[in-house]
């Protein structure tokens, strides 16, 4: 029974980072219409920006989150402007091409800068608080409490935003609707940028926390890309709170599998769910409506 | 030859097909008329199995085809065109019709790679037909332009010769005369019934054009609000007053 | 000048078998569509086939069954195409976004599958000693049959896809691209069509792996990296000219003769910069994909100049014909 809970603890820690991934590949998927390869990558890309605050000017990592975050979106805007946005009146596929080449030049730039390596923020081993449980107990570091909690804080802001911010609400639209909200008079190229900073400041905060949970390393991203992917698909694509239910569904299921199968074969599962969720339910199992 | 019975279709909370019950005798050049969105083209993508209905069933000869693929209801000899054309926009004209023919050897990879000269004489015999179809559409001249290219009607009657490139028993045709040009038009009213007489060939004609439908077509079916309203001949349906009603509070355009 | 010569013959072999693998995907993208990033895949599937079937019995794994080379290619393009069929059946008909995770996901399957299923690959320690294609031949004329072999290969590849493309096969291949439901409502299975050009790209695609791997003369999981064996086979074709048949072949040789290039380049690299090179030849990759879409979207063989000629052709033989 404590095994089993302690599965399910690591589960909730990754199902938060993948939902933190998965939101804003959810949104731009939604608001610009194409399948964003390179987030993952901008998820290292944050993580690393992360690891130079708190190795080299020495601050400490929750002061560290929202700087790096910020730090990344302005990354995320300059791809924007210098090649996503010449590329938008093309199809969108055009468009995920392009993003796989981002991915890789975001790939090659880390591995140059921060040296291919694996690095962790900080050097020693966490002690877990130990709750014992029935005939075992639950092991659960102060990481992993900052990771569930700030995926909820971040979560519930989005929330709000999305809810009772005008710009949030004109992006639920343009989500829902592009045409129609471009009749009613919403500013698209505003909504763009909001799409772009919130989608990537979740995203990087999501790859620190892969970091802090585990170890750095430059494919970081790259391994939660399916994993994510298959979370925003399960929430149906587009939609952001069906990501929420997508990502924790995704980070227990893997967890949990090494109950069933060989936990080397742990990553297949997101994609055994993924293909599951296409063939019999393609617009998500989780995507009411939006509003 | 086919009967459409109770079709419900519903997208999310809208019922575009609310119950149709209809029938389109062998051999008639049958008319479906009623205001937009009256549920017309959902009808036809349901009977050539383009989407699935809720409920109800189409059969034709009597047997079920509901839920059955296009590809299979066109080898059954069932021909839809779309109300808004669907060409191959950066293939040519030519090779628009050339795609339709069935059973052409050279779609087979084997074929295509071990009889190479079966695949020419294949070839230039459904090139005659296609350039045939477009001298009778007036297209010829524009045989190898990009269909992308081609006006508003002359993508129509593209439309329209596709059906022409096969053997069809039914052919389904949404609005094929809007936005032909008059000369073309009375062309294109006398091929019908031409293909209708000479060949057996049964219409079943979605159009808004109240002149060609009153000269070409026996039964007249009108459609509102996803229901048969009246059926019979133009001249019952002009002094129907449930018609009338529906027209005139509908958005007719 | 004996050094630049056996250079070359080692480029001309390798661009070759790049060459099959672009016009593997020119098929399955290229012609019909069809977003397939994990190319890997199939050529590990390719290689490690065509490897246990040829490699003599080994006490550590089970595979290994000491067969003549022709088997094993034939074995590679097979099993390829049997995985390819498996997948194509239930992701197909997704979108193309949809496709291409799939597609990554089957890449990341296989690579844990060959990882893992140790009494069959002999897991992440590879095989060695796989039968060079020529040993006979000895050191010096070994080289250039193997050259020859691949360019043969390569013809023929060429050859059977210019012949399917021209063909009505082709034909409905591209208006499934244009407009799915036309060719719906033109009767033609489109599933079935579809699956064919993912099937028969993903067979050519495991034939190129065991070439590859008869010619380096080692396999492991780790050699099969995406990005030198898919995002620069992507590269290639989109440079070249995606639907364009010899473009797809003009691009593996161009951007081949860059890749290896910039590894001259890099090796002039200070020694403490040497691992990062790898790193910087990942980033050319993408700046060259990246450098295309936004300059020459068409690639340098457009398919429209292919169309062009093939309706020049028509013409001419209509004429000949009337
Ligand atoms: N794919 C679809 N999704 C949602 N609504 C649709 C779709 N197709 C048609 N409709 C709606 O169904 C109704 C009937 O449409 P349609 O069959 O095109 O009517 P008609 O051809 O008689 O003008 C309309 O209200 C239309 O907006
Ligand atoms: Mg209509």
């Amino acid at each position: 029974m404590a095994e089993l809970l302690q599965l399910v603890v690591f589960g909730l820690v990754l199902g938060s980072i993948l939902t933190l991934g998965a939101i804003g590949l959810s949104l731009t998927y939604g608001i610009l219409k194409f399948a964003h390869f390179a987030h993952g990558d901008f998820m290292t890309l944050g993580a690393y920006f992360a690891l130079s605050l708190v190795a080299m000017a020495h601050l400490p990592i929750l002061l560290s989150i929202p700087i790096a975050a910020l730090a990344t979106i302005l990354v995320a805007l300059v791809a924007d402007r210098l090649i996503y946005r010449r590329l938008r009146r093309t199809r969108p596929v055009i468009l995920l091409i392009a993003s796989v080449g981002v991915a890789l030049i975001l790939r090659s730039a880390v591995q140059i800068i921060w040296g291919p390596n694996v690095q962790v923020y900080s050097p020693g081993i966490q002690l877990p608080y130990v709750i014992p449980f029935g005939d075992g107990a639950i092991r659960i570091k102060p990481d992993h409490l900052i990771i569930m909690g700030g995926a909820l804080i971040l979560v519930s802001a989005l929330h709000v935003f999305l809810q009772y911010t005008r710009v949030g609400k004109a992006m639920r639209a343009m989500s829902d609707n592009p045409d129609l909200a471009r009749v009613t008079g919403i500013d698209t190229e505003k909504i763009v940028l909001w799409t772009w900073g919130i989608g990537i400041f979740l995203a990087a905060v999501g790859g620190i926390f892969a970091g802090m949970d585990a170890q750095l390393h430059p494919v970081v991203g790259w391994r939660l890309l399916l994993p994510v992917f298959a979370a925003a698909i399960l929430g149906g694509i587009g939609r952001p709170y069906g990501a929420i239910a997508g990502g924790m569904t995704i980070g227990l299921a893997q967890e949990l599998s090494t109950l069933v199968i060989d936990p080397s074969y742990k990553p297949a599962v997101s994609f055994a769910i993924m293909v599951l969720v296409l063939i019999f339910r393609p617009r998500g199992i989780f995507a009411g409506r939006s509003t | 030859m086919i009967k459409v019975e109770n079709i419900v279709k519903r997208f999310g909370g809208l019922t575009a097909v609310d119950g149709c019950t209809l029938e389109v005798p062998a051999g008639s050049i049958t008319a479906v008329i009623g205001p937009n969105g009256a549920g017309k083209t959902t009808l036809f993508s349901i009977i050539a199995g383009f989407l699935k209905p809720n409920e109800g069933r189409v059969l034709m000869d009597g047997e079920d085809i509901t839920g059955m693929s296009p590809p299979q209801l066109f080898r059954k000899g069932l021909v839809r065109t779309f109300q808004i054309p669907h060409e191959l926009p950066r293939m040519t004209v030519l090779e628009n019709l050339m795609l339709v023919p069935e059973a052409q050897s050279g779609e087979r990879l084997l074929s295509a790679w071990l009889s190479p000269g079966r695949v020419r004489r294949e070839e230039r015999e459904i090139r005659a037909r296609a350039e045939e179809v477009l001298a009778f559409l007036s297209l010829y001249e524009l045989r190898h332009e990009l269909a992308g290219r081609l006006s508003g009607g002359q993508k129509k009657l593209l439309e329209l010769g596709r059906t022409m490139m096969t053997e069809p028993r039914v052919v389904l045709l949404d609005e094929p005369a809007a936005g032909v040009n008059r000369t073309l038009l009375g062309k294109l009213t006398a091929a019908i019934r031409q293909l209708n007489e000479e060949r057996g060939y049964t219409f079943v004609v979605i159009e808004h054009d109240m002149d060609m439908i009153a000269e070409l077509c026996h039964p007249v079916i009108v459609m509102a609000q996803g229901k048969v309203l009246a059926e019979g001949s133009m001249d019952e349906i002009r002094r129907d007053p449930e018609v009338l009603e529906a027209y005139l509070g509908g958005a007719h355009a | 000048m004996d050094a630049l010569l056996s250079y070359a013959v080692f480029f001309v072999s390798i661009a070759g078998i790049y060459a099959i693998l672009s016009l593997a995907l020119n098929v399955q993208w290229g012609l019909t569509g069809l977003f397939n990033i994990g190319i890997v895949a199939f050529v590990a599937v390719g290689a490690y086939t065509s490897v246990l079937l040829t490699v003599e019995p080994s006490a550590t794994f089970d595979g290994g069954l000491g067969l003549p080379l022709p088997v094993g290619f034939v074995g590679a393009m097979v099993t390829s195409a049997v995985l390819a069929f498996f997948v194509g059946l239930i992701t197909l008909n997704l979108r193309a976004d949809y496709l291409a995770i799939a597609t990554i996901g089957i890449a990341e399957i296989v690579r844990l599958f060959l990882k893992n299923e140790e009494w069959l690959t002999n897991g992440v320690r590879g095989v060695g000693g796989v039968p060079r294609p020529f040993a006979e031949l000895g050191q010096v004329w070994m080289p250039v049959a193997q050259m020859l072999l691949v360019l043969v290969l390569l013809a023929v590849v060429f050859f059977l896809i210019e012949r399917a493309r021209r063909a009505p096969w082709g034909r409905v291949l591209r208006a499934i691209r244009e407009n799915e439901l036309t060719v719906l409502a033109s009767g033609k299975t489109v599933k079935a069509f579809r699956l064919q050009a993912f099937v028969l790209g993903s067979a050519i695609m495991g034939l190129a792996g065991a070439l590859w791997a008869h010619f380096v003369g080692f396999v492991s999981p780790e050699a099969f990296e995406p990005l030198q064996t898919t995002f620069l086979v992507w590269v290639m074709l989109i440079a070249g000219g995606s639907g364009n048949t010899k473009g797809a072949v003009l691009g593996a040789f161009i951007i081949w003769a860059i890749w290896s290039g910039s590894q001259f380049a890099t090796d002039l690299l200070p020694p403490e910069m040497v691992t990062q090179a790898g790193a910087l030849r990942m980033g050319l990759i993408g700046l060259l994909l990246v450098l295309v879409l936004l300059f020459r979207n068409e690639g340098l063989l457009s398919e429209s100049d292919q169309r062009r000629g093939d309706l020049a052709r028509e013409a001419r033989e209509e004429r000949r014909a009337g």
